[in-house]
């Protein structure tokens, strides 16, 4: 295949237009926290998309999104990564990441260190159009609803900033939540206001994100539910961490398309996804 | 209390946690405010609309600043204002003072101005021969307490009723031994109206300055503002050039957004607009009028593409609706402008070398941006002060050795997948029942909580093995 075509000519609407809606081709990129800490998002997410019509495939040459460079201002290690992100994704149709914050990295970020570059700009931008987050996905995009799926107890969320804010992840998660048998949903107070993660900022301004996710936990914990539910894993692994610090252990973390793959119970029981 | 400086913020930061009851004393207020505020916007449908059009009202004013500068001038100059320019906070101060000299003044009124304190005017004038009074109630508060302000719109917001109390009592001539905010309110007015009266300059900032006509705007809601203007012989505003706008007409989408924004009001107790000086017919006001416009920075920030954040209208909504805020305070700042505006302005006012660290101290959430009136995208601001710092080397090495390793090997995929490998082995290590306590090098996270236990192998790897299998069964 020429490397023209693949790359910046190429907009989202012609994607489409080729595209047999059937066989919506999806780069996974499953994020580094995914892939160290949490494998089994990963195999979540590819459970759903294959589920919802999609071909999913995850290109081996993947790291991160760039964001702990990004957000320390470092203008340059960001385009190092960002190039290599956008050689690996931008020939699929979709790219989905089980993440709002690095969905929001790529979709809004990465334009701004290709200022000064038209033609990585003009990649950058392409990536950007393909890149979802992947519970917005599921819903906006493939129309999926999960079939069959049981957990009993209840759940509250909470709502990552990035896929909050940047990206308007709200209803869909628990539109599809509401279609697991068993599974009630418990509102948090303050469900949109921010965990403490941040990223470089929960170490680098240990205390304060410590103050902040305190406040998170008593909220959470107000609620009663047997499950913490979100679509980040930064987020679920600074409360849940700090639940577990606090001794509490009668609510567990999970991310939402681990429940709605049907994957909760064997997590819980601590095995591999795989 | 003694003032923190912006370049001790980690020491700050660390004084304020450690208050226990900061935290709900800061929420009494912002969790007040956010309701409050929400609810306005709720009653205001056309609040998305009208945000655009002070958000253009401001770009447009910024756009053609030297323009409308010159209008101002000339319409103040022909309603008898006197107008002077300061390009620095102590050149205006100066002025100020000077023109305060010239009329042998004993006491000058002060009613409540951000760009009052940014140039130090109360400092000049504690340590001048005049005495300064200030007649907004928060300021009032923490004159008498000597604290500076924590908060653009509540500067008083740290101190509890139970100080207030003390601090009325021990100041007042005629205190009151109650403790109902009624009778408090009572007795700062019974202090201060003898002071409104004798006062002989009476100085105020501006909310808005009206270019076709040369007058100033004062938004309050104590009816301060004019009681500190009208009864002196004297009258001198300090405003910041950004406070520009092209005509009344205009400001009335600003002042919409402005108090819904704020307090939640629809509308505050007053709204007044100072035209100079006493006219022959005129009941009352002022014999002269004096307008100091202050630079201060703000063409630097201009010059240097941070035009956005001179559309800021002071209303505070991003520092309410700020979680870092919340759990540190105004004072950790060290800066008149504390919270997400403050973290923009501050390194422009001082330097980004001393104010640096304030712009780090954000989580990127996004909040501030989203409630923010006039569209100021804050958190984008604060990044490109960090990618400044981060040029300049303002940094510490730790961080920077750190970044650069991790965006080094992120960009290196294979080597990336390789380390991100070797990182599950060592956590296993140290993880016990499925979370790990402390590790090496993870301080930053496991001094505050535990790490989750990563699974045993990574992704790519488990995803790998599972290709081969399912290829391999085929
Ligand atoms: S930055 Fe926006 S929200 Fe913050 S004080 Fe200024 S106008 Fe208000």
């Amino acid at each position: 295949m020429s490397q023209k075509i693949t790359n910046a000519g190429r907009t989202q609407s012609n994607a489409i237009e080729c595209l047999n809606i059937s066989e919506k081709k999806v780069g996974l990129f499953v994020t580094c926290l995914v892939n160290t800490m949490r494998p089994s998002i990963g195999f979540a997410s590819i459970t759903l998309l294959e589920q919802a019509g999609c071909t999913v495939e995850v290109p081996e040459l993947q790291s991160c999104c760039g964001q702990p460079a990004f957000n320390s201002g470092d203008d340059e290690g960001t385009r190092q990564i960002a190039y290599q992100t956008i050689k690996q994704f931008e020939n699929f149709d979709y790219v989905v990441l089980p993440s709002g914050s690095c969905a929001a990295m790529i979709k809004k970020n990465f334009i701004e260190v290709f200022k000064d570059q038209p033609q990585w700009l003009a990649r950058a931008k392409h990536l950007a159009s393909i890149t979802h987050e992947l519970l917005s996905f599921l819903v906006d995009v493939c129309h999926f609803q999960p079939n069959g799926i049981e957990l009993d107890g209840s759940y509250t969320y909470h709502d990552s900033c990035s896929g909050y804010r940047a990206l308007h992840v709200y209803e869909q998660p628990r539109k599809m939540l509401s279609k697991v048998k068993g599974l009630k949903h418990k509102p948090l107070n303050s469900h949109a206001e921010c965990c403490g993660f941040g990223g470089t900022f929960c170490v680098k301004y240990s205390d304060i994100s410590n103050a902040i996710v305190a406040e998170k936990v008593e909220n959470v914990l107000a609620t009663e539910a047997d499950y913490l539910l979100g679509g980040d894993m930064g987020c679920l692994m600074n409360i849940a961490g700090k639940l577990n610090r606090e001794g509490h252990k009668e609510i567990k973390a999970l991310h939402t398309a681990e429940v709605l793959a049907g994957l909760a119970p064997q997590i819980l029981g601590g095995k591999d996804a795989s | 209390m003694q003032a923190n400086k912006p370049e001790d913020f980690y020491q700050n930061v660390s004084k304020a946690l450690a208050q226990p009851d900061l935290k709900k004393i800061i929420r009494r207020t912002t969790d007040k405010a956010e309701a409050k505020r929400a609810e306005a916007i709720a009653n205001f449908p056309e609040f998305d609309n009208a945000r655009s059009q002070g958000q253009k009202v401001k770009d447009h004013t910024i756009k053609y600043m030297e323009h409308y500068l010159a209008e101002f001038e000339k319409n103040a100059l022909a309603q008898g204002t006197i107008v002077h320019w300061a390009s620095t906070g102590e050149e205006a101060s100066k002025i100020v003072l000077d023109i305060c000299r010239q009329h042998k003044a004993k006491k000058v009124t002060r009613s409540k101005s951000m760009l009052g304190e940014e140039i130090g005017l109360t400092h000049a004038f504690d340590n001048s021969e005049m005495e300064r009074i200030e007649t907004d109630l928060a300021e009032h508060i923490i004159q008498l307490a000597g604290d500076p302000p924590s908060h653009i719109v509540w500067p008083a917001m740290h101190r509890s009723r139970e100080d207030v109390v003390k601090l009325f009592r021990e100041f007042h001539a005629d205190p009151t031994y109650s403790e109902e905010i009624t009778d408090l309110v009572r007795s700062a007015r019974r202090d201060l109206r003898t002071k409104f009266l004798t006062s002989d300059i009476g100085i105020s900032g501006s909310n808005f300055l009206l270019a076709d006509s040369g007058s100033s705007c004062t938004v309050t809601n104590e009816g301060n503002a004019e009681l500190t203007i009208t009864p002196p012989k004297v009258h001198i505003v300090t405003a910041g050039i950004e406070k520009l706008v092209p005509s009344m007409a205009h400001a009335v989408p600003l002042l919409r957004l402005l108090t819904r924004s704020a307090t939640g009001a629809e509308i505050t107790q007053y709204i007044t607009f100072h035209n100079g000086p006493k006219r022959p017919n005129d009941a009352d006001g002022p014999q002269e009028c004096h307008i100091v416009l202050v630079d201060n920075g703000r063409t630097k920030m201009l010059a240097e593409g941070m035009e956005e954040m001179l559309r800021c209208i002071r209303c505070g909504a991003c520092m309410n609706h700020c979680v870092v805020y919340k759990h540190i305070g105004g004072h950790a700042y060290g800066s008149v402008y504390p919270g997400p505006m403050g973290s923009v302005l501050t390194p422009h006012l001082n330097s980004l070398e001393v104010a640096n660290k304030q712009t780090h101290a954000c989580t990127m959430n996004g909040r501030c941006e989203d409630v923010c009136p006039v569209n100021i995208p804050l958190p984008k601001l604060l990044r490109s002060l960090r990618a400044q710092s981060w040029q300049k080397k303002y940094e510490p090495l730790l961080n920077r050795f750190v970044v650069q390793s991790f965006a080094a090997m992120a960009k290196r995929p294979r080597l990336f997948q390789l380390l991100s490998s070797c990182g599950v082995i060592v956590m296993k290590v140290f993880s016990r029942k499925g979370w790990i306590k402390t590790m090496p090098f993870t301080s930053g996270w496991t001094r505050n909580r535990d790490l989750i236990e990563p699974e045993s192998t990574t992704f790519m790897h488990q995803y790998k093995k599972m290709k081969k299998t399912k290829n391999g069964g085929a």
